[in-house]
């Protein structure tokens, strides 16, 4: 196992062609491909694209996973409107990304700054990294002892200092704001190793030259870090908004979703309308939205942050 | 970085403020460490309380909840949490007489983890290196229709998967746990096709000379040249395995098929509410963290250097 591999996005398809080739017209390897592709091929099918058109006609049918889909048109959305635990879930679920995505983001750049201009070692990054190699299942739990309201650690000391315990799982103002921190705990140390790689493209001349010209790290930081770095970070927002709006796990083994709808996000919501409440059809139109709202976010993201084009022109 | 010396025409970005620039940077830096070591710490202390809890009796913690070191220390957590204590000796730690499985879903996590991982990194690069060094009509547009995949969120797909493995009759199977993610992923794809457009054309033209098919250039010079990064994505795809959580608890939900992700959320719904086994909840949750801890050392260098944008997920 060499450790000198080159990282895969300094190499583009230009690389290969410029070099001249040979070829025989016609199709090529067509035949050759055709076996190459074939498990990917039946991979995607199966489990990518005729799920997502079957998974879109389960959301126009009544479906309680012991009969067969029956078709009621859009009667699921109609009633989605008028749902209200349907609106709470998505609210819900909006107020954990903002808070989750707000604290992380702001933490992993501060973390990847301070290792950028601090050390490069391999040892701090991976002791960094270290809460996202545990699942979010073990997070949740450990967490979940050291916020206890009787014993655990976090409101031993808050009662040590004098004021109230605070029952993070179990008073509905705490619940998300608790499970956004876990799950900020989890992943803050990735994406700061996120940021870090792209701060690496930074060239060192530019902090020369604004050093030479008197700049402060402080004013470094706003004027060339923060404007460079915006097309990755841009990137990294996409990937981690998209992965909180998913979140589930944490709910799973914590909350419940509770106290009472507190923490019902829309992911853990389908799950229960799914699969312990037989209403799959209905369940199936949650996650339509789900996707839809994620794409939307997406591509809102991407022009907001204009993450093609880069100022390192 | 020692420079000090302010540039006579410096630009407006310079404010009336006396340019002393980096001097400072000797209190800036004390500041700076501090910050990253209490990050450092608030990662890592978690697990330590996480070890120190294991190691404690459950009914002394309750009196004494802060004490830096094991109360009470004894091994008894992990022993009945491996089912190795007899129930009377469970509960006289204040343990629940319920035991994890560990050996049975460790192994089915192991199953799951490892099938799952060595096809769809086996599967990956076929279709990768179809895409990256086979020329054939329509390749462009079938990668690109790969990458749409991955815009759909898990859940959305988890649903009609769900069915699908229902319908043929392998829920509660490893094939039917491990099926969605053993052809293929858009990422895992991606992934080596970039890496594949970049080795050298010269070898492989060689070896066409020499006579050479598709099939013996892929198996003895395109995977042996490409190790170094199928066995970063093959550790990257291991983790993600074996901390999934949502796929395992709709499909394995049998004894035989528990993962440990799965196994962990039930513990934790049979430890009673008032006076949960916290020192067993812990054990169980170490040993569980275990052998992902235990691969991160093995591995540090290789999982942190590979998070950059080539090993974004």
């Amino acid at each position: 196992m060499s450790d000198t591999w080159v990282p895969a996005e300094v190499v583009t398809s230009e690389d290969v062609s410029r070099r001249p080739r040979r070829r025989s017209g016609g199709g090529g390897d067509l035949a050759m491909a055709l076996v190459f592709i074939i498990p990917a091929t039946i991979g995607f099918v199966v489990f990518y694209l005729y799920p997502s058109i079957r998974g879109f006609y389960f959301s126009l049918t009544r479906y309680n996973l012991l009969g067969s889909p029956h078709f009621i048109g859009v009667d699921n959305y109609v009633r989605l409107v008028n749902d209200k635990l349907f609106w709470n879930a998505l609210l819900v679920t909006v107020e954990y990304v903002l808070i989750n995505i707000g604290l992380q983001t702001i933490l992993a750049v501060g973390i990847a700054v301070l290792m950028h201009r601090l050390t490069k070692s391999t040892l701090v990054r991976g002791l960094i990294l270290m809460p996202f190699l545990i699942s979010n299942v073990i997070a949740a739990l450990l967490w979940f002892w050291l916020l206890d309201y009787q014993v655990g650690l976090v409101n031993e000391f808050i009662s040590f200092v004098g004021l109230d315990r605070i029952a993070f799982f179990g008073d509905g103002k705490w619940a998300i704001p608790t499970i956004a921190l876990v799950n900020v705990w989890r992943h803050m140390g990735y994406t700061a190793l996120l940021v870090f790689a792209g701060l690496q493209t930074i060239p060192s001349y530019v902090y020369e030259a604004a050093s030479v010209d008197g700049s402060t790290e402080w004013r470094s930081f706003w004027r060339i870090t923060l404007p460079l770095l915006r097309p990755i970070l841009a990137l990294v927002l996409v990937i981690t908004v998209t992965g909180s709006f998913q979140v589930f796990d944490t709910v799973a083994v914590t909350t419940r979703g509770g106290p009472v709808n507190a923490s019902r996000v829309m992911q853990y919501y389908i799950v229960q309308k799914g699969f312990q409440q037989g209403e799959f059809g209905y369940a199936s139109a949650i996650s339509v939205i789900l996707f839809i709202i994620l794409a939307i976010v997406a591509l809102v993201q991407l022009r907001l942050l204009r993450a093609g084009e880069s100022d390192l022109a | 970085m020692a420079t000090t010396t302010a540039s006579l025409n410096s630009t407006a970005a310079v404010s009336a403020a006396p340019v002393k620039s980096h001097r400072r940077m000797g209190g800036g830096r004390i500041v700076a460490w501090t910050a990253l070591i209490i990050i450092i710490l608030v990662t890592l202390f978690p697990f330590y309380w996480m070890l120190r809890t294991a190691l404690s009796t459950t009914n002394a913690l309750f009196s004494d909840p802060a004490k830096l070191l094991p109360v009470e220390f004894t091994w008894g957590a992990f022993a009945r949490v491996l089912g190795l204590a007899t129930p009377a000796e469970a509960r006289a730690e204040g343990g629940s007489g319920a035991s994890v499985q560990f050996f049975l879903y460790l192994r089915n996590s192991a199953i799951f983890s490892i099938v799952a991982t060595a096809g769809q990194v086996f599967c990956s690069a076929l279709a990768a290196y179809a895409f990256a060094r086979l020329k054939w009509p329509g390749r462009n547009i079938v990668f690109f229709l790969f990458l749409t995949a991955l815009m759909v969120p898990p859940i959305y797909t988890a649903l009609p998967n769900f069915i699908l493995i229902k319908n043929l009759g392998l829920l509660n199977t490893f094939p039917g746990l491990i099926a969605p993610y053993f052809f293929m992923t858009p990422f895992a794809i991606f992934f080596l096709r970039q890496f594949f457009l970049g080795l050298s054309q010269e070898i492989e033209e060689a070896a066409k000379l020499d006579g050479a098919g598709h099939w013996r250039i892929f198996f003895q010079i395109i995977l042996p040249m490409s190790s170094a990064p199928l066995v970063t994505l093959g550790i990257l795809t291991f983790i993600n395995m074996w901390n999934e959580y949502l796929w395992p608890l709709l499909v394995g939900t049998g004894e035989n098929t528990r993962v440990l992700t799965v196994a962990l959320g039930v513990f934790r719904t049979q430890s009673p509410q008032s006076g949960p086994d916290w020192a067993g909840l812990m054990a169980a949750v170490l040993i569980a963290a275990l052998p992902l801890l235990i691969l991160f050392f093995a591995f540090a260098k290789r999982i942190v250097n590979s998070i950059g944008f080539s090993g974004m997920k």
